[in-house]
């Protein structure tokens, strides 16, 4: 099953759909991670795939993975961790344009189970190559939109999006926020008008609450900062499925 | 001679305007978040119109005139022309305002950026010579500026942050990776995202995503295009036998370049040992452009180290990579201790104290006419990117 038919899916069965991120290789035991985030009611896993230059990420996911790099990380080590566990939900890579474009990347992803991939700093214009080589392996691309997409740029990016459309909730990098910009749900409310792709909004996306007021305007949150926030600073697996937990319970116990 | 018209055809073709993609044969382009995409796409439009408005000409030949000194010298190294058996030309761009060629290209960004209706130009700086440059352009427009510089730079430099500061732009210190130009780079560019709508990215080199690379090239040309017609009346053959010029990420090379591509003139981009894209490289994008670029086998990039802080940079413009790949531009690398006996030989024989970024290109003309491989009585032009001043407490604790 593709990761779209498995979100639609979701969609279809009245939820909203809960996609947790982690840093691979961020500890020793990351992997654990994956197991709390499913045990806690994910719907699928954006694993970070660390890169020593995060244009569009904020202090939080740069010290995340600043810290795995510094343990040694590699794509290799990463999805080798992978291949000793089993999980029961869609696993879906992150990482930046360097990483993507090298040969045979697309390919390993998928010999390590990896469904799909989001490449921020590949936007439409240059996603050609890329286009072809995940279609080619088997992995499904997402692409971004952003506040600041034309809105009739919208339909070709979900046209050419596999998966579902990603939505930058703001005009700034991942991180934190206080509050859930007014810009993700005009930029939900826009995608929804153009595609019936399922959207997902991401970016600052920190608590239940932020979750519940993204779920009125779209199909699902990505949610990253926070939890790395509470990892790096301390908390335990466990301790970092619950907050995923308390966002799953708010989002199943939503007024509709 | 059977070959002529097709080299010519290449030449004529090439430091053209890119493809409409932005890329020079297979680097360049725009690999940036789709947020960035539109505040490029404006930046083209509106460089594409104003270089194409002869009052916008007008206005920037006026102040690279009035304002920033130009045309510069182009001034024969008498003695150490002697001593190397060569002739060498200097194009004299440490005599531009603020200390370097990084001028001519601010003072283009930042009439643009008001035409555009921006208040506030934000940049990265390594040497802090963009800085500078910017923090001028910003004063002199009456706009707000605000420059990122790595902690390591900051540290090395200080006596341009301070310059900086007393010009009214503010310096904002970067703490993240390697703590140089490459994450003021990142910086400047995760600020820009939140800031587009006032803010202007004045980037200080032929990098990032499209139009930089070539809106940067065609603001330095002036240097080359200058050196042109002053060979022309300096050299009886009229152009070079070399053109040398250091690279960082290749603006002050780019522009002299641009002015002798379509000559027999021999390009010769220098980088540092430490910092060499071209020669140590791969393939790859980094900060919003596909070019070579200095990483380690796993992708992840690598830091450069110079002891000139404007050459610390891990990537290449992406119209140099296309130049090296064509043969065109041949890239050479120099070290460290090579470039402080340049900065050194050039002072007490000239009476010019140069930059240690300028310095690489002296360096790399001292040794290849000592070796031969510049033949004797060669001509030279040698694109002096800047002044050494900001370099002084660093060779002070080097001596
Ligand atoms: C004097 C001087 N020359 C050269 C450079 C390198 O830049 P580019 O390669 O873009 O000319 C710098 C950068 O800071 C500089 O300050």
């Amino acid at each position: 099953m593709t990761l779209e038919t498995h979100l639609r899916a979701v969609r279809e069965g009245g939820r909203t759909a809960l996609v947790p991120y982690v840093t691979g290789g961020i500890t020793e035991s990351w992997t654990d991670l994956l197991a709390a985030y499913e045990a806690a009611g994910a719907d699928a896993i954006e694993i970070g795939l660390p890169f020593s230059d995060p244009m569009l990420d904020g202090v939080t996911i740069q010290e995340a993975s600043d810290r795995s790099l510094a343990r040694g990380t590699t794509v290799e080590s990463i999805l080798s961790d992978l291949a000793g566990i089993s999980v029961g939900i869609p696993l879906i890579a992150m990482t930046y344009a360097n990483l993507a474009l090298r040969d045979g990347f697309c390919a390993r992803l998928r010999a390590a189970g990896v469904v799909a991939l989001v490449v921020p700093d590949v936007p439409l214009d240059e996603v050609s190559d890329l286009e072809r080589s995940a279609a080619a392996a088997g992995v499904e691309l997402v692409l971004l939109a952003a506040p600041s997409t034309p809105p009739a740029k919208l339909p070709e990016i979900a046209t050419r999006s596999r998966g579902f459309l990603y939505a930058i909730s703001r005009m700034g990098t991942t991180g934190e926020a206080g509050e859930l910009a007014e810009s993700a749900t005009v930029l939900a409310d826009a995608i929804r008008n153009a595609t019936d792709l399922p959207v997902l909004v991401g970016f600052g996306v920190s608590t239940p609450a932020h979750a519940v007021h993204a779920a009125r305007h779209a199909d699902g949150v990505v949610v990253a900062s926070t939890l790395m926030r509470a990892l790096l600073d301390g908390a335990t697996p466990s301790e970092v499925g619950a907050r995923v937990a308390a966002m799953r319970t708010a989002l199943d116990t939503m007024a509709p | 001679m059977r070959d002529a018209p097709a080299v010519d055809r290449i030449r004529a073709g090439q430091m053209a305007e890119p493809s409409t993609a932005g890329r020079f044969g297979g680097f360049g382009g725009r690999f940036v978040p789709e947020s960035l995409v539109p505040a490029c796409q404006e930046v083209e439009r509106a460089f594409r119109e104003a270089w194409a408005d002869p009052r916008f000409r007008g206005q920037l030949d006026r102040l690279l005139a009035g304002y920033a000194g130009r045309p510069t010298a182009l001034t024969p190294a008498w003695r150490l022309s002697g001593d190397l058996g060569i002739t060498l030309l200097l194009k004299r761009e440490d005599l531009a305002h603020t200390g370097s060629h990084k001028i001519n290209n601010v003072l283009g960004q930042a009439l643009l950026a008001r035409r555009m209706g921006k208040t506030r130009l934000i940049a990265e700086t390594g040497a802090g010579q963009h800085g500078v440059a910017t923090a001028t352009a910003a004063a002199l427009l009456g706009m707000r500026a605000t420059v990122f510089m790595g902690q390591r730079d900051i540290e090395r430099q200080a006596l341009n942050v301070f310059r900086m500061e007393m010009l009214g732009a503010e310096v904002v210190p970067v703490t993240s990776g390697s703590r140089t130009l490459k994450d003021s780079c990142n910086e400047a560019m995760r600020h820009w995202v939140g800031a587009v709508e006032d803010s202007y990215y004045c980037i200080g080199s032929v990098m990032g995503p499209h139009p930089y690379p070539w809106m940067v090239r065609e603001f330095q040309r002036v240097i080359g295009d200058e050196a042109r017609t002053q060979c022309a009346t300096e050299l009886p053959a009229a152009v070079p036998d070399y053109v040398v010029a250091c690279v960082g990420g290749g603006s002050n090379a780019a522009g002299t370049f641009a002015g002798f591509v379509d000559t027999s003139a021999r390009l010769i981009g220098v980088e540092a040992a430490g910092g060499a894209a071209m020669t140590d490289g791969a393939v790859g994008v980094l900060h919003g452009f596909r070019s070579r670029v200095l990483q380690d086998d796993q992708g992840q990039i690598a830091e450069a180290h110079s002891v000139a802080a404007g050459l610390d940079y891990p990537g290449i413009g992406p119209e140099h990579a296309h130049l090296g790949e064509l043969g065109r531009a041949t890239y050479v690398t120099v070290g460290d201790d090579e470039v402080v006996a340049a900065v050194h030989r050039l002072a007490r024989s000239e009476g010019i104290l140069c930059a240690l970024e300028s310095a690489h290109a002296v360096a790399w003309v001292i040794r290849a006419a000592e070796s031969g491989e510049l033949p004797p009585g060669a001509t030279v032009l040698l694109t002096l990117s800047g002044r050494g001043d900001k370099d002084m407490s660093a060779l002070m604790e080097l001596a």
